[in-house]
């Protein structure tokens, strides 16, 4: 007697990269991340992509419009202005991901524990981040830089870095706690509980892994409002000080004085900063509709 | 554009001329623009255009500037003045009825009063003046209209410091209520009232109904609005404002000048104002003379003077006095002083070698800016950028002016170095020099230094009535200054003010302290 196994052919459907299955399906995303990645290149390799010092003044260069020598012209000082945003994309998205890093870490965790602890905790956190989101973001960071002053550490001012993570922390603590509410009400946070798992643990490993794609959306998203928060503060007066290149102190200061002479001292570091902030809002929307499992139904 | 400027400000010389026949109208609010707000009420304790432009008008002082024919004088709460052959005693007799805003009458006792917080501040009272008044030996009242200041050794300067405008004359008896009184409080005899203050926005002062000069204000009022940068520019260009009283840019003046069209006046100065930088002398490196005169040698003075003139409103290379003034050093004088060779590639090896000596050719410090855009920023720009093409990286503070004044006149202050302003309300070595004057006898010497051969030769001129004598001490002040650098000049200012047509009555001269009590400025509407 034989026993005759017929198995059935399944079909494995070919897995592609993540990240080209995003391309491939997010394909406004998809520009926005090129965009990110081509800023994160030029940030990287700025002395060696850019054509000069951009601290270097050359007084016989001042004023000069876009030629083959300068292509995007020169400043009051007769410094190089692609020189200048090219070594701004550093600023930018040093101080645009860290703070955005830290507020919205911050946010998360906050968010979490308020959800879990629940109760007279949940009440005066959200109390707190009440108060907090009374404040539009740039004047909360004003306020908070203002009162902080400026403290550099390797070349970042770490008070302004602060400044703008602040005004972030309570919107994605709002966003976070909303879906870590959701989850502690599931069995497994109860059998967590139950097998006498501390909190942190019951925190760290069991929940915030589940809030991780609303975490990542905002840390994207949150990413152009720093860059535009660092560029406003430096426009201020606030930010970054001279000679350091800024794509918001490029517009301030003796730009303002010399627009009309010579326009591409405004338009270019204008141009930059627009790019920049539409990358990734673009990059954060299409990741948030990646993401969402109800979108993708 | 240049040149349209040019033949405006030709133009508004003549007018000046013309103007004097002008009978003044009476009414009307002047709104001027200030770009930065008073730290603090007290004249005795100020350095800066933003106390004296929207505060001066509250006062009065002994004597003032005569602005239409600058350097004259003329008398202000003094009637008459005489000085004794001998040079050591000064007679000032007061004008009558002359009423504070309270309604108390003005007597010799408020000068005196004035003058001796001046000279010997009460303990918490800061006076930066005090060396201004050091040679007085005593102020006698013998009468309520009559004031005698009788002086240790004579002063060449003397009679042109009762003119200066920070002299405010405040009430003896408020001073003797409370010393600190003109720290939060504005009483003075002025042909302005203090109508109001808003922080970070406006300065509000009244016609003062008992000025003691019939007819005079002619304004109804003025409003100092606390704007700067290219939102004061904008506010001028659509009439928002009337005027600034400091100075414009070349960029700004030839923006105004086509905004405004016909309405615009462009009057235009050399200006008793350099930009300084003072180096710490009490913290490490800067405390060795080698550190300081490298810093100083490696600054292309002439190339950057050329070259910043285009873009901001410094324009002439000087010494410790202003260019052009009788005593300041003539152009093959300070050929021969260090940092101000032409040769800038020999003097930048100098520099290295000196750096390289001190032990620190690899320098970093930090250099604090006030965060007031013009000149402050396209200096302190030229500057790091001298300062890297010698290896010396430069990292940039820029503070707001409260913070800024405070950082260098702390008692003990922690910053590097610091660009600060010389300015003052008239040509006068006596005041020039004395940033350079040792700390303990200069309230105004931010470098903390003590060097007695420079107070030893400051003394020499100051007592020195023979012009040509005076001018030989001074090249030797000025040689060891530069030699020890405490304290540098980088580059001296020039003054371009742009007006609304409508404003009369007000003249420029070399110095924005003065001429700024408003009793002659009258609108033409």
């Amino acid at each position: 007697m034989s026993t005759a196994i017929n198995a059935i052919a399944y079909k494995v459907p070919k897995r592609r990269h993540a990240v080209l299955l995003f391309m491939m399906q997010q394909p406004l995303g998809a520009a926005g991340l090129v965009v990110i990645v081509l800023m994160g290149i030029f940030a990287a390799l700025a002395p060696w992509a850019a054509p000069y010092d951009p601290l270097t003044v050359d007084y016989g260069a001042m004023l000069a419009p876009p030629s083959a020598g300068h292509w995007l012209g020169t400043d009051s000082f007769g410094r190089d202005v692609a020189s200048r945003i090219i070594y701004g994309a550093r600023t930018a998205l040093a101080i645009g991901f860290i703070a955005s890093f830290l507020g919205s870490t911050l946010g998360a965790v906050i968010g979490v524990a308020s959800a879990y602890f629940g109760g007279k905790t949940d009440l005066i956190i959200q109390g707190v981040m009440d108060v907090l989101l009374s404040f539009p973001i740039i004047v909360l960071a004003i306020t908070v830089v203002a009162v902080l002053g400026n403290y550099v550490v390797l070349g970042i001012d770490v008070n302004l870095i602060v400044a703008i993570a602040i005004p972030m922390l309570p919107r994605v603590e709002r966003v976070v706690r909303a879906s870590a509410l959701a989850i502690r009400e599931l069995p497994y946070v109860d059998a967590a509980r139950a097998a006498g798992y501390s909190h942190t643990r019951i925190i760290f490993r069991h929940i915030m892994p589940n809030v991780v794609a609303p975490y990542l959306i905002l840390l994207t998203a949150f990413v152009a409002q720093a860059i535009l928060a660092e560029a406003s503060l430096s426009f201020l007066g606030l930010g970054v000080t001279e000679p350091t290149p800024s794509w918001g102190l490029m517009l301030s200061g003796a730009a303002a004085d010399f627009y009309q002479q010579a326009p591409w001292m405004i338009v270019f570091p204008g141009i930059a900063i627009s790019l920049g902030v539409f990358a990734f809002n673009l990059f954060g929307d299409s990741l948030r509709d990646w993401l969402d499992p109800k979108i993708k139904l | 554009m240049k040149l349209s400027a040019l033949l405006l400000s030709a133009a508004a010389f003549a007018v000046a001329g013309a103007m004097a026949a002008e009978t003044p109208k009476t009414g009307g609010v002047l709104k001027f623009a200030v770009s930065a707000e008073p730290p603090n009420f007290d004249c005795a304790a100020q350095t800066s255009f933003a106390f004296i432009h929207p505060i001066r008008p509250h006062y009065n002082t002994l004597l003032k500037f005569d602005t239409a024919n600058y350097p004259a004088i003329k008398g202000d709460l003094a009637e008459s003045w005489s000085m004794s052959k001998d040079g050591l005693t000064y007679t000032f007799k007061l004008r009558k009825g002359v009423k504070f805003h309270d309604g108390s009458t003005l007597s010799s006792e408020d000068i005196r009063a004035t003058y001796e917080r001046l000279r010997n501040p009460p303990p918490g009272v800061r006076s930066v003046r005090q060396a201004s008044y050091a040679d007085i030996d005593a102020i006698e009242t013998p009468d309520p209209l009559t004031v005698v200041f009788r002086l240790k050794k004579r002063n060449a300067a003397m009679l042109t410091n009762f003119a200066s405008p920070w002299d405010c004359i405040y009430s003896a008896a408020k001073l003797k209520q409370d010393p600190k009184f003109p720290e939060r409080n504005i009483m003075g005899t002025g042909p302005f009232t203090f109508a109001g203050y808003v922080a970070g926005s406006h300065w509000t002062g009244r016609r003062f109904e008992n000025y003691f000069e019939k007819g005079k204000p002619y304004l109804n009022g003025y409003v100092a609005i606390f704007i700067s940068g290219a939102p004061m520019v904008n506010a001028l260009a659509a009439g928002e404002v009337l005027t600034e009283f400091r100075g414009q840019s070349p960029a700004d003046r030839d923006r105004l000048v086509k905004a405004l069209g016909d309405k615009a006046v462009v009057q235009e100065s050399p200006w008793v104002c350099s930009l300084v930088v003072t180096f710490n002398t009490r913290k490490k490196p800067f405390d060795d003379a080698r550190v300081r005169r490298a810093l100083s040698l490696a600054i292309d003075r002439w190339g950057g003077a050329q070259a910043l003139s285009k873009v901001a409103l410094v324009r002439d290379v000087g010494g410790l006095l202003r260019p052009g003034y009788d005593l300041a050093a003539s152009e093959k004088e300070l050929l021969t002083y260090p940092g101000f060779s032409r040769d800038i590639n020999a003097s930048r090896a100098e520099a290295r070698r000196l750096l390289k000596e001190a032990g620190v050719p690899n320098l970093s410090f930090a250099l604090t800016n006030r965060n007031v855009a013009m000149p402050y920023t396209p200096v302190g720009v030229f500057l790091i950028d001298q300062w890297r093409q010698i290896g010396v990286n430069v990292k940039h503070e820029q503070l707001e002016t409260r913070l800024y004044l405070a950082a260098q006149q702390r008692d003990n202050p922690t910053f590097d170095a610091a660009l600060d302003f010389n300015c003052d309300f008239m040509d006068e070595p006596n005041l020039q020099l004395q940033k350079y004057l040792s700390r303990d006898r200069s309230p105004i010497n931010y470098a903390q230094q003590t060097d007695r051969v420079l107070d030893d030769l400051f003394d020499k001129q100051s007592g020195e009535l023979d012009k040509k004598k005076r001018y030989a001490i001074i090249r030797e002040f000025e040689k060891r200054a530069l030699e020890q650098a405490y304290t540098i000049p980088t580059i001296w200012w020039h003054r371009i003010i742009v007006q609304d047509r409508r404003v009369k009555g007000w003249n420029i001269t070399p110095s924005h302290y003065v001429g700024q009590d408003l009793a002659d400025v009258w609108l033409d509407q």
